[in-house]
């Protein structure tokens, strides 16, 4: 065996030698300043126990603890640097490979030993193999069963129902004279819109665009009663809520990755990286004038996804 | 006659032998554990002195921060969304309904004492270790560092970034706050992009469709203990490899492929490393104290219907959002299926890419440079044109993508349109990178004919002979440069002091023989 330690000198050298001399050209008054540095940081750091106790404004407490902190590393970088031997010293590597000899036995030790028990015991090896085997496989079993519910539909549909009535955070349901011409607002089937799903999934903006029936695609003649105009507010592209609506332009702008929807004509996108039009709700004014939905929407609301078609 | 012995003090301290108690203490130990041969060479291990070998000291000394940081609001976050009514500290919230994760986030903030400069330090600690991490790296990228014998060590640094920033993500997410909130709702959307299992990864993170009442309380058990103590493990692993790879340095006089030369790790490394290691908190503690940042009180608490405007995520995750920004909506539809390539892409493909990139590239520049020897030297980054070259086209990417995360807010600040914003980083994604190596190729090419390039200048002193000729002579080298001039020793085991002379103030101690 051969050592691979560096050999342990035990070399004497005299305390004038060049290399063990400081750094600094003055190490007493480098001395001094690192000692002020010290007191100053101990000087801070009780100041810092001092606040804590008085329960001074966060701004001081870490002001206190970060400047003595700071200033005592300071210190003792400069310690470290100017006043200890100035170096350079060397130390040899060594070569991190073994002799062809070990790395032989050692190849050796794991192979014939490994095969010679395997090839003798070959259904145990099988056997062993398999149970650890259908063990690695039935212990992923909860990891993928337990942690949430399968997707199944949940992800096509939406709690909006024919005639859910569209209510607004705070339950108000809303009246067809609710809305002036280009207001907006966020509503929700009746009950859910204090739920995780209502403000999550069926988040809807309701826009009054007119006050005539308004048409935004061929096929939706019913869907924009009196000028109001329904659309998921999940934006298609990564289901942020699109909540700004440029008044001007009809349209409505995700504000995280600044895609455009055009109301006018069915939300298509025509800017930024949204793939979809957002889906309209096709709704109705019902006989006591409340807004109300026809159905739930016709496709699913929000981002891409596999099983979409 | 009578042998007494008299155990005066003094007979006790000779008994003692010429180290004393803690001489005695060391050799029990010795007795023990063997350990005396393997700490003398580890008091001797050098350090080089170069100061680009601090960087990963202040990743390593942030993660201590955010270890100690983070067990304080450990102590006073509460991981649930359950639903309460806030009566805290902070007024504006009165009678507010938000999730007890959000209202003890910020009750932690203004009811506990010094738990506003906690949090603050700990978000400040993250931003700085995921930086640290990221220069360090391209320290060693630059320099070659992560040739023969290093590339393990290389891939474990990778994944320890991976896993700093997965681990900001996640604890970015735990107050539950607008911004947080809209965060997990584009990372559901992410893991719903990816074709297949996508439906099936996200219900299986969020335990169910988006928000659930699951996802924090996961988050928070992946963020306080499983993850963390993934890179405590890594991080033993790539210092004790540190250790038995020794450091590479940079050439130069005395220092060959099979020395390093530097400070001894006892006393003037443990002095300078433990100096830093205060400097990083103090720094850290400075930043908590007198910089805002993520003002969760201002955002409020997340509620999936609501958003803000002109938000950017932490630094590190702005080069996924601006891809996603500019990115075109090219979404694939077709057989029944979907794949939203406009997400899948950006938010899954291309980080993929990156980082499988760093993983492999110690083996594709050895495929390339058929060079298989060991290397303890480090490169001069204009040494190597090609890979500086190749590694600032792929920074300039990610520093354009970065900047392209906030498109919005460079329009408003140009006045100009988005549009043209969109589109010209479109453009320059493709344009900066691919004159970014040429440029970086032709710098590198340049600097290595500069003769004596990066070496410290001297000034050349001309002089006027009598009879009017001019000389040039070199004026001798700056005072400082005469540290790297001194041979390199060996760290010395004793040392004696010499008659009449009293340095006390070198710092090491004199031993008498």
């Amino acid at each position: 065996m051969t050592e691979h330690r560096t050999p342990v000198s035990l070399t004497t050298v005299s305390e004038s030698a060049e290399n063990l001399q400081p750094l600094a050209k003055n190490p007493i008054a480098v001395e001094r300043r690192i000692a002020v540095l010290f007191l100053a940081g101990m000087l801070l750091e009780v100041g810092f126990g001092w606040s804590y106790w008085v329960n001074s404004p966060s701004w001081i407490l870490g002001a206190t603890l970060g400047g003595g902190l700071s200033l005592m590393g300071i210190g003792l970088i400069a310690w470290g640097k100017y006043l200890m031997p100035r170096g350079p010293f060397v130390e040899e590597r060594h070569d991190l490979a073994s002799t062809s000899d070990e790395r032989d036995a050692f190849a050796g030790a794991i192979i014939e030993r490994g095969a010679s028990v395997v090839k003798r015991r070959k259904v145990l090896g099988g056997l062993l193999g398999g149970g650890l085997g259908v063990f690695s496989v039935t212990a992923l079993f909860p990891l993928i069963r337990s942690l949430g519910p399968l997707p199944k539909g949940s992800l096509f549909h939406t709690d909006w129902r024919k005639g859910s009535y569209a209510v607004d955070i705070t339950g108000h349901r809303i009246h067809v004279d609710d809305l002036s011409i280009g207001s907006i607002v966020t509503v929700f089937p009746e009950g859910l819109q204090e739920t995780n799903n209502g403000q999550a999934v069926d988040q809807t903006v309701l826009i009054r665009i007119s006050n005539e029936n308004f048409v935004t695609q061929k096929g939706r003649e019913t869907w924009g009663p009196q000028g109001y105009l329904a659309y998921s507010k999940l934006c298609s592209h990564l289901g942020c809520p699109v909540g700004l609506y440029e008044q001007q332009l009809k349209m409505l702008v995700c504000p995280c990755h600044q895609s455009m929807f055009d109301v006018t004509n069915g939300a298509i996108p025509n800017f930024g990286p949204a793939p979809r039009p957002l889906p309209q709700l096709p709704i109705y004014v019902d006989a006591a004038g409340y807004i109300r939905a026809q159905s739930d929407f016709k496709e699913p609301v929000g981002p891409g996804f596999w099983e979409r078609s | 006659m009578s042998k007494t012995i008299i155990r005066t003090k003094r007979s006790q301290k000779e008994a003692l032998g010429p180290y004393g108690s803690l001489g005695k203490v060391l050799g029990e130990l010795d007795d023990r554990l063997g350990m005396a041969k393997a700490g003398r060479t580890f008091m001797d291990k050098i350090f080089p002195d170069h100061w680009s070998f601090m960087l990963g000291e202040i990743a390593l000394y942030s993660f201590v921060v955010l270890l100690a940081t983070g067990v304080f609001l450990g102590l006073y976050y509460v991981p649930s969304q359950a639903l309460v009514t806030y009566h805290g500290s902070y007024a504006p919230l009165e009678g507010m309904r938000v999730t007890q994760a959000f209202a003890s986030s910020i009750d932690l903030s203004f009811a506990v004492r010094g738990g506003m400069l906690m949090r603050q330090m700990h978000h400040w600690a993250c931003d700085i270790f995921v930086g640290a991490i990221v220069v360090h790296m391209a320290r060693v990228f630059f320099t070659g560092a992560f040739r023969k014998p290093r590339e393990l060590n290389w891939s474990i640094g990778l994944t320890m970034l991976i896993l700093a920033i997965t681990n900001g993500f996640l604890g970015y997410s735990l107050p539950d706050d607008l911004v947080s909130g809209t965060g997990l709702r584009i990372a559901y959307s992410i893991m719903l992009s990816i074709p297949g299992v996508g439906t099936y990864l996200a219900y299986f993170v969020f335990g169910g469709n988006f928000p659930g009442t699951s996802v924090i309380p996961r988050f928070f058990i992946l963020h306080e203990l499983i993850v963390p103590a993934l890179i405590v493990g890594l991080v033993s692993a790539h210092l004790f490899l540190l250790v038995r790879q020794k450091h590479t340095q940079f050439g130069g006089r005395g220092r060959t492929e099979t020395n390093v030369v530097g400070s001894p790790m006892f006393p003037v490394f443990i002095a300078k490393t433990n100096g830093f290691l205060l400097l990083v908190t103090g720094g850290t503690a400075l930043l908590g104290a007198l910089a805002q940042i993520n003002p969760i009180w201002q955002f409020g608490p997340y509620d999936a219907s609501k958003i803000s405007y002109a938000v950017q995520p932490d630094w590190y995750m702005g080069f996924l959002d601006g891809i996603l920004r500019i990115m075109p909506a090219w979404s694939f539809h077709n057989f029944g299926h979907t794949i939203p390539w406009e997400v899948t892409f950006p938010a899954v493909i291309f980080p993929g890419i990156v980082f499988n990139l760093c993983y492999a590239w110690p083996t594709i520049e050895r495929l390339y440079t058929k060079d298989n020897n060991m290397h303890n030297l480090l490169d001069r980054p204009r040494d190597r044109p090609k890979r500086t070259a190749a590694g600032a086209a792929i920074f300039s990417v990610l520093a354009l993508l970065f900047i392209a995360s906030s498109t919005d807010v460079i329009a408003n600040f140009l006045h100009v349109s988005l549009e043209s914003v969109l589109w010209s980083m479109r453009a320059l994604v493709f344009i900066v990178p691919a004159v970014t190596y040429p440029v970086t190729l032709k710098i590198c090419r340049e600097l290595q004919a500069v003769h004596d390039g990066g070496k410290r200048k001297t000034p050349n002193v001309v002089t006027r002979s009598a009879t009017g000729e001019y000389l040039a002579t070199l004026a001798p080298s700056v005072v400082d440069d005469v540290h790297h001039e001194l041979e390199a020793e060996l760290v010395p085991t004793f040392i004696t002091a010499d008659a009449g002379t009293s340095l006390s103030s070198t710092g090491v101690r004199s031993v008498e023989r």
